[in-house]
């Protein structure tokens, strides 16, 4: 880390610090309005484009919002029950691209949280090479869903696609539909994003993994304890917050999952890969139903925060 | 919260501290005796081998793209796929900054409006705030920092529908303020400046304050030259975020001429379904300038990372 790391304010601090022997005399002093002006800038940005969104999504939800209609009547929870009912219009539209949310969501979560693990370990060691190879590991996820998307498209095309290329020339089968046809384009889905977001928890795995106090190693080693009792009792606990951090935001991540679908596969085939933020983005701006597509983003993000909760006690400290 | 979060970005002693990966200290080597067993040139060798097959899987995709991007129309759809253009052409290139309907260098100059733009709105006011949060007192402190932390596990999706109407009713939509300005609130970046500053030792303030100095003169003048590096990374994070955002320009531009490169770039690949060599050229274009910043920057953009997940 010390090739990598930024400067940090103490090196240049100490030096002063040490002829400008000051007292602590605790916080500054200002004028009880100072905070707040500073705050300004922020919160004029923070009320106006996070707080006040999310009361105002809720307010959608409960009207009938076609955006380019004048009227707007309120329906009261008439949308939610509408996405509850099998009867409506909306119920299957909704489901399945929720159904889709969660098949990626569940298929690449895992992938992401072991993959760059092993990465990381690899990479824990001090070795000729070591920041090369996680920059290289890092690089496709500072290219942006777009390029990905674009650039995959390209090469799991199945007739001229470099990935059939090579797997026929391996002797596997080169004729898989990667784009068209089920399962097959989960896997392409779930592969690139593995490909583009790996070294992003990688480096997170990485920074937490060199946190760990080399002491107690070295403590477990003398108690003759193995490479594999190591990792279960030192490792894997001093891991821990980083963990529930990192398996949090992957599931938002997935959850999330729209520029691949929206690029490789425009949802298809069918409408088997049009995961729910899609869905949610096609109804409320393109078909300007915005209260349906208000109220779909509120439950999709209920699902959310009971999976949030859920990982957090997962993942909670545990007394003995 | 991550207990390390107390500690960090502290100044921590390059030659001491529990950064570094392997055994540094001459004592810990001689103890390090199984370690050195499984360092065999066997072993090392087997590890560089997956390390290089893993580096390949990561890196060729790229330079294929670029390789392709020099390509006929006739060779980016040659089977087998070739690795050398051959012809070598920049035909590709002359063809999308010509095309009237795809102004790709209009694009480029709308990202980089925009990338610049909501970086610097983002490093300015989450310093400002982060500055008040970490060092004055004030009733409602704790109100407010809790709701920015509790907004960086708020699903985005949340936001899209109320922010369209909010932006329209600003009169936004279809102007780069739409891409510029909502997402410039970042809990992350608060998140990340306050940690910072609590990190500079308070004696310095303190003295700038006895010798008449008033908050605005002590944050402009010795706080933020102090968190340069800080102020960096969250600046590259946030200017990386926006050059590739994606869902909100494609929902909020219409216009083809407004467009930033990852929407024109959906806009690209609908107009020219199968021309891979018009793709590649676009991808590549939209990727030198982030890999540039990425080679030289690297350590900025890796550690701004890094210590997302130690905040956590």
């Amino acid at each position: 880390m010390s090739q990598t790391r930024v400067a940090a304010p103490g090196d240049t601090v100490d030096a002063v610090r040490r002829d400008q022997r000051a007292s602590r005399r605790g916080v500054a002093k200002h004028g009880k309005v100072t905070p707040w002006l500073f705050l300004l800038p922020y919160l004029v940005l923070f009320i106006g484009f996070v707080l006040l969104p999310i009361v105002l999504g809720l307010w959608i939800s409960l009207h009938r919002w076609d955006y380019t209609l004048p009227g707007k009547p309120f329906v009261g929870l008439e949308n939610y029950q509408d996405l509850f009912d099998s009867g409506s219009g909306i119920y299957s539209i909704f489901w399945n691209s929720m159904k889709a949310t969660g098949i990626f969501t569940v298929a690449s979560v895992p992938l992401l949280l072991v993959l760059p693990l092993l990465v990381a370990l690899v990479m824990n060691r001090k070795f000729p090479g070591r920041n090369l190879f996680r920059a290289v590991y890092f690089a496709p996820y500072v290219l942006g869903v777009a390029v990905v998307g674009v650039l995959w498209r390209y090469l799991l095309d199945a007739n001229i696609g470099l990935v059939n290329h090579y797997l026929g020339a391996l002797g596997l089968p080169g004729d898989t539909a990667w784009l068209t046809s089920t399962p097959a384009v989960w896997v392409a889905l779930v592969g690139v994003t593995v490909w583009w977001t790996m070294g992003y928890n990688s480096v997170i795995y990485l920074a937490a993994l060199q946190d760990i106090p080399k002491e107690l190693y070295e403590a477990a080693r003398v108690d003759g304890a193995s490479r594999w009792q190591q990792f279960v009792n030192v490792t894997f606990p001093g891991l821990r917050p980083v963990l529930a951090f990192i398996t949090m935001i992957t599931i938002i991540a997935s959850a999330n999952m729209f520029g691949q679908s929206y690029l490789m596969t425009q949802g298809g085939p069918g409408r088997e890969t049009r995961t729910a933020i899609y869905q949610i983005a096609e109804t409320g701006l393109r078909n300007f139903s915005m209260g349906d597509a208000a109220a779909m983003s509120y439950v999709l993000t209920a699902f959310l925060m009971v999976l949030s909760v859920l990982v957090f006690w997962l993942f909670r400290e545990r007394r003995s | 919260m991550a207990t390390t979060s107390t500690d960090q970005p502290g100044p921590v002693d390059v030659t001491t501290g529990p950064a570094e990966g392997g055994p540094r200290r001459p004592v810990r080597r001689a103890s390090d005796e199984g370690a050195g067993a499984a360092r065999s040139p066997w072993r090392t060798a087997v590890r560089y081998a997956i390390l290089v097959l893993l580096a390949l899987l990561f890196i060729s995709p790229l330079v294929f793209m670029i390789v392709t991007s020099f390509k006929t129309r006739a060779g980016a759809a040659g089977i087998p796929p070739e690795w050398i253009p051959n012809p070598f052409t920049t035909q590709a290139y002359e063809s999308i900054l010509s095309a009237s309907g795809t102004p790709v260098l209009r694009w480029f100059a709308n990202s980089l409006i925009a990338a610049l733009s909501n970086a610097a709105i983002v490093v300015v006011t989450s310093a400002m705030a982060a500055y008040a949060l970490a060092r004055m007192q004030f009733r409602g402190r704790g109100l407010v920092f809790g709701l920015i932390i509790a907004t960086l596990f708020v699903p985005p999706v949340i936001l899209i529908i109320p922010n369209y109407l909010i932006v329209g009713e600003l009169g936004w939509l279809n102007t780069l303020a739409a891409v510029i300005v909502p997402t410039a609130a970042s809990a992350f970046g608060v998140f990340f400046l306050r940690q910072f500053f609590l990190s500079i030792p308070e004696e310095l303030e303190e003295a700038a304050r006895l010798d008449g100095a008033n908050p605005w003169t002590i944050f402009t003048r010795l706080v933020l030259p102090l968190s340069r590096p800080a102020l960096a990374t969250l600046g590259l994070l946030a200017l990386l975020t926006n050059w590739n955002d994606f869902l909100w320009p494609v929902y909020v531009l219409f216009s083809p001429e407004l467009q930033t490169l990852p929407a024109g770039l959906s806009t690209l690949q609908s107009a020219n379904a199968v021309r891979y060599d018009l793709l590649m050229a676009g991808a590549v274009i939209a990727s030198v300038p982030v890999l540039i910043l990425f080679v030289f920057l690297q350590r900025f953009i890796i550690e701004g990372v890094s210590r997302s997940g130690l905040k956590g």
